[in-house]
């Protein structure tokens, strides 16, 4: 029982996230937007001064925290899906191919994999961002562009490992074409292990997408991306640090919650993960 | 032995040209450098012309092959931004970012590998289970955030440190202690995995049957075959915090590679840019041979193959 606590604490903290990130606009108490000069900084309901309508308080434009916390969730899901489907079927591609084949194309694999891993990561999804401009799609596309190398090194392995074994050739032998053989013979059998790599890569993309929002070039205002409200509210930290711990602590939790899963799944499923 | 590392050589030179071959195109589709300089009332004329005095009006490969020539002897092109050279501005802000990343990993392997090895000794115990719990936690703090909430604690707070800059070495501290802690999950892993083998490994039952001591056979026989790949992941840890100094540098207003970067990207400065993205490759490269290298050194079987 004792194991099977980080994939229970886990599951409870990303579906949580995921219910609240597809009804996020039924949830939220204010809208999300909506400015009231009038009401800035109001600190959280515990604090001395806070109120029970904004449970979090209000940001530097009087913008109700709760509220865009909860629409935050739901700009981090979606960055975290779409980077693990975009970096998830370029990367296994890659690794099948490579891991199948073998030869000369899985030279070119492993090249790919080498320069992608040359590539300083936060630099130069900062420079797409910066010249393509910044929107919460290019952003999702961006990372799932680049987060592929871990999904292509552990399936070429994975595959690799399965293509010697006894039902492999039974099946070529049976006549089976090559696609046949990759698609429903191959896949199947290492999915286990892409199942641990799309949350470690989730929870990196959610970081990432959060880092590239506080530098200035990830997802644009007025959305309310976690690392956007911390760059926000950066510049009145000192002397209201709530409003830069409740989205940290956000950002914090979700990750949490997807590593645990994570190791979680690892541990029943039996697969490896380099992280 | 030769041969191997030729072809290791060769394919490092390959990936560092890829790369630049990536960043030289992207940088050149921006076409917002022009228009940054001429400023935002400037005419489609005007703009003309100063793309053409920087020669951006020729074909691509013309432009690449014109950088490499220069490049190769020692000329990297002049910032728009800065009107100084990108040779220059990399020798300043340079050595900042290696200090900070020699001393993050310093920091990094100084706790990672007794955290690793207590874990290891005590696997399966609540110990064990703590440093697991730790290690996802760190894996989980937004790296800028523990910058910031580090300022808030240890300068405003306490006010030991420096929140800005790194005008003496007390500035260095809370930078590299963060860039420290992207690596130090990674290596707490690895050395725990790497050392629970070795105890479970015939040579160290050997050793405690002939009645070794446990600090011996800890340091001696366990952690000298765990420390191969523990080596060679720290080489390229200091890679990958190298590469991502970025965030850490602005938000620590640190002037190194990583702000210089950040601070061009954001006016198109592109022969900056890709001056950077390329010693960026290349320190990555470079050190992922150094792992291999010494993973050859320290392996007798690797040594003769």
């Amino acid at each position: 029982m004792r194991h099977r606590l980080p994939l229970v604490a886990g599951s409870i903290i990303v579906a949580a996230a995921t219910i609240i990130a597809v009804i996020a606009p039924l949830l939220v108490p204010h809208d999300p937007f909506a400015q009231n000069l009038s009401a800035r900084f109001i600190p959280p309901a515990w604090m001395q001064g806070g109120s029970r309508d904004h449970l979090l308080g209000t940001d530097q434009l009087g913008r109700d925290y709760l509220s865009r916390l909860i629409l935050g969730t739901r700009i981090s899901m979606m960055i975290g899906f779409s980077t693990v489907l975009v970096s998830g079927f370029i990367g296994t591609t890659l690794g099948l191919l490579g891991g199948y084949f073998g030869g000369w194309v899985d030279r070119v694999v492993m090249f790919v994999v080498s320069c992608r891993l040359a590539i300083p990561l936060i630099l130069v999804a900062l420079t797409v961002v910066s010249i393509v401009g910044s929107s919460l799609l290019v952003v999702m596309l961006t990372l799932g562009l680049l987060l592929w190398e871990r999904f292509a090194v552990v399936s070429r392995s994975a595959t690799q490992q399965v293509a010697g074994l006894d039902y492999i050739a039974a099946a070529w032998a049976a006549g089976c074409s090559r696609p046949w053989i990759i698609l429903r013979e191959i896949l199947p059998n290492i999915a286990h292990h892409l199942v641990v790599i799309a949350t470690i890569e989730m929870a990196i993309a959610i970081l990432l997408e959060a880092a590239l929002s506080f530098l200035g070039l990830g997802v644009p205002p007025p959305l309310p991306s976690w690392g956007l409200m911390i760059a926000e509210a950066k510049d009145y930290m000192f002397f209201k640090p709530w409003v830069i711990e409740i989205p940290g602590l956000a950002l914090l939790i979700l990750v949490l919650g997807i590593n645990l899963l994570g190791d979680g799944l690892r541990d029943a499923l039996g697969a490896r993960s380099e992280r | 032995m030769v041969r191997y590392l030729l072809r290791s050589l060769l394919l490092a030179g390959l990936v560092c040209l890829t790369v630049l071959v990536i960043s030289f195109t992207l940088t050149r589709f921006g076409g917002n450098l022009a228009i940054n300089l001429a400023g935002p009332d400037a005419s489609a004329e005007s703009i003309a012309k100063i793309e053409h005095q920087l020669g951006l009006d020729r074909p691509l490969p013309v432009q690449f092959v014109d950088w490499g020539d220069r490049a190769l002897h020692g000329d990297l092109g002049d910032s728009f931004l800065f009107h100084e050279s990108v040779a220059h501005l990399i020798e300043t802000h340079l050595p900042v970012t290696l200090t900070l990343g020699l001393l993050a990993i310093g920091i990094a392997i100084a706790v990672a590998l007794p955290l690793g090895i207590l874990a290891a000794l005590n696997e399966g115990t609540v110990i064990d289970v703590a440093i697991g719990m730790l290690t996802l936690a760190g894996q989980a703090i937004p790296s800028f955030w523990l910058g910031l909430m580090l300022i808030i604690w240890f300068g405003v707070d306490l006010g030991w440190l420096p929140i800005s800059g790194v005008d003496d070495w007390t500035g260095y501290i809370m930078p590299a202690f963060v860039l420290a802690f992207v690596a130090i999950p990674v290596m707490l892993r690895l050395t725990r995995g790497g050392m629970v083998d070795a105890l479970r490994a015939d040579y160290v039952r050997t050793a405690r049957a002939k009645g070794l001591s446990r600090i011996s056979i800890v340091l001696k026989h366990a952690l000298r075959n765990a420390a191969m790949p523990i080596v060679a992941v720290s080489a390229v840890q200091l890679g990958f915090i190298l590469g991502g100094s970025v965030v850490t540098e602005v938000v620590f207003n640190v002037r190194g590679l990583g702000y210089l970067a950040w601070a061009s990207i954001q006016k198109g400065d592109f022969p900056v840019i890709q001056a950077v993205v390329l010693l960026f490759a290349l320190l990555f490269v470079g050190l992922t041979l150094l792992a291999d290298l010494l993973n050859a050194a320290l392996d007798p079987r690797l040594r003769t193959a």
